[in-house]
């Protein structure tokens, strides 16, 4: 099986994340890693390499970014994929994601022409923009069936079925591969790289294209080909601390019920 | 006037509240026209009362197993027959990838996750709440037929009465939509409760609780307030995902926050920081969310909100 794990480089959440003059999220100043949510999607693709045994499974870890986006491959290297393709190119700066969806549609494609691909792998969502719009896009593309949501991730064969926490209802969703499959960060905690992981993701092929390796026009992307355009960004004023007691002997149930009576919620 | 469809979410037929908080949006932009997949016997009189002049219905029984594909493929017949000058989808995971998808379909932009919506001469101005709620940002879709997922809470439903003139639609399924199914589907069972998203409070209980939700539950009754939960308090069993407060659970904005025995990481103030009201009780003075309370009680919560229940509930008399 063929597993291309989509991980994105996102600002660190517990950095102060800013917006640039032209509104495009500042990826250069904030230090950057992979997104924690797409660890998920790593870990799920090697658990289900440790299911079946026995069966010829690769993990490609696929990144669209700026150069310091390798850091996200490597990561994935070093908990166990075993492959890993960089899409990088000056273009492709400021992309909205209808831009990057097709970046990595034509990236899957030309990983598929050398091997064919069972199964791209998503997390929920990206840290930063959050849209939980890239999966569902892909699957358009690819013409796939699109399993989200996953917080339990099971296979038979070509099988698979997942458990989708929703609003209203829980559900048993059922695909067949070829397929795209996300998955939350339900489904359990991602592995740390061990030291001897760390040292093989060293050795471990990387490659790097250019949009025109894809077949990609530069004016298919970039902030200029955005079908979106951010028109201002403001910081919220950041919140004052109010008054702040410390329980003795029941004074602190009093004066909280007082505070809430005073804003009328009681 | 422009029409502009609005993608009704409904429970067996009945329409949940996002959806009447759209009409009232899309009334900013031109004329609603709300699209109900599914059987709208139910929810036809209350779309009409909210405002909308047309209701499209595209019975559902060949869709309904089919997950989001064919609710994209609906939309995008809708579009091209109405020649819709918006769409307007709320904004669940469900919601946002039919956007997702009909996005690339009919070649527009989209924007998710909208707070609010203008008009600027009938094009649709988003505000959005991001990077955990620090930045207020807004945008417009500048190709094709804007597409734009709308979080609850976003506008009051309006009672203006309007036509409701339901129209059946017939739409085409092609087979690549039908590849993945729900092969089965278990209802959350009603707490009773309202809503986590709707309420105008929330009580939540973090892994300060110890795993015992009483105090909190209690609390939340006097008040009249949903419950939510931390990460932790989900990771550990005690509470349903459902009920989770977060980047990866639900963004909560109501007038009251009460949060205890949670620490305050940033992926949980990111789905409650903008918050009208927050309150805090935590035992450790030092807990980051101290600094965003407008009231905090330093304190364990098993004594200070079975305390504060009585209390409430004595004022009630
Ligand atoms: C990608 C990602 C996504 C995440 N998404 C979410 C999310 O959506 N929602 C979310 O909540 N978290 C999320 N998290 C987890 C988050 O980082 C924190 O780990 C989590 O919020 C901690 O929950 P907590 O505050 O309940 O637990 P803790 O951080 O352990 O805090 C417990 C608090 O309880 C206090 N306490 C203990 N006993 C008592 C007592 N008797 N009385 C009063 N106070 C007491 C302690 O002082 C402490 O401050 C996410 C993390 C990652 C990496
Ligand atoms: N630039 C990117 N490179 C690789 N994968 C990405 C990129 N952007 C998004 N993804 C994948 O798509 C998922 C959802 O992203 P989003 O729709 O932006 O929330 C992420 O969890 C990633 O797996």
């Amino acid at each position: 099986m063929n597993i291309v794990v989509c991980v994105k480089y996102v600002p660190d959440a517990t950095a102060d994340r800013q917006f640039e003059s032209d509104n495009t999220v500042d990826r250069v100043g904030v230090d950057g890693l992979l997104s924690e949510l797409d660890e998920y999607a790593v870990e799920q693709a090697l658990q289900l390499r440790e299911k079946r045994e026995g069966e010829d499974i690769e993990i490609t870890a696929l990144c669209v970014g700026p150069e310091k986006a390798v850091d996200a491959i490597r990561k994935a290297l070093q908990m166990g994929a075993d492959k890993g393709v960089h899409v990088v190119d000056d273009a492709i700066a400021g992309s909205d994601s209808v831009a990057t969806s097709l970046v990595l549609a034509k990236a899957r494609e030309k990983i598929g022409a050398e091997k064919k691909v069972d199964l791209v792998m998503t997390g929920m969502a990206s840290t930063d923009a959050s849209m939980s719009v890239i999966p569902a896009m892909l699957a358009e593309r690819l013409e796939l069936p699109q399993v989200t949501f996953a917080s339990v991730v099971e296979s038979q064969g070509e099988v698979f079925r997942v458990r989708r926490d929703g609003d209203t209802a829980t559900e048993i969703v059922e695909g067949r591969l070829p397929m795209v499959l996300s998955v939350t960060d339900q489904t359990g905690e991602a592995r740390y790289p061990s030291f001897k992981g760390i040292m093989a993701a060293k050795k471990k092929p990387l490659e790097t294209w250019a949009l025109s390796d894809i077949g990609v026009e530069a004016d298919q992307v970039g902030l200029s080909a955005s079908w979106t355009a951010v028109e201002g960004t403001e910081a919220r004023p950041p919140r004052t601390q109010g008054e702040i007691v410390t329980d003795e002997d029941g004074s602190g149930a009093t004066a909280l019920v007082d505070f809430l009576a005073s804003k009328k919620f009681i | 006037m422009s029409e502009i469809l609005v993608l009704v979410d409904h429970v067996d037929g009945a329409v949940r509240k996002p959806t009447l908080e759209l009409l009232t949006l899309a009334r900013r932009l031109g004329e609603p026209s709300a699209v109900f997949i599914g059987d709208a016997s139910q929810g036809a009189d209350t779309l009409a009362k909210h405002g909308a002049e047309k209701i499209y219905v595209v019975d559902d029984a060949e869709i309904k197993p089919y997950l989001v594909a064919p609710k994209a493929e609906a939309l995008q017949q809708l579009v091209e027959k109405t020649g819709a000058a918006a769409v307007l989808i709320p904004s669940s995971a469900e919601g946002k990838e039919i956007a997702g998808r009909l996005a690339i379909k009919i070649g527009s932009g989209v924007i998710t996750d909208a707070v609010d919506i203008t008009s600027d001469g009938g094009t649709p101005v988003a505000t959005q709440s991001v990077f955990a709620g620090n930045f207020t940002v807004t945008g417009k879709v500048t190709k094709g037929t804007p597409i734009i997922t709308v979080k609850p809470n976003s506008a009051a439903p309006e009672e203006v009465g309007a036509a409701g003139t339901q129209e059946q639609v017939s739409v085409t399924i092609s087979d690549a939509a039908k590849t993945a199914k729900v092969i089965k589907s278990e209802p959350r069972k009603a707490t009773g409760r309202p809503e986590l998203t709707e309420a105008a409070i929330v009580v939540s209980g973090g892994r300060g609780t110890g795993g015992d939700f009483a105090p909190v539950e209690g609390f939340a009754d006097a008040l009249g307030a949903a419950v939510g939960a931390s990460r932790a308090a989900v990771d550990s069993g005690w509470m349903p995902h459902a009920f989770q407060v977060g980047q990866t659970g639900k963004t909560v904005s109501p007038q009251l926050y009460v949060a205890a025995g949670i620490s305050g990481a940033i992926q949980h103030r990111a789905g409650m920081q903008t918050s009208k009201t927050i309150v805090a009780i935590n035992k450790d003075e030092e807990a980051p969310l101290f600094e965003l309370v407008d009231f905090g009680v330093v304190g364990d919560l098993h004594k200070v909100l079975p305390a504060a229940t009585e209390a409430v509930n004595a004022r009630k008399g």
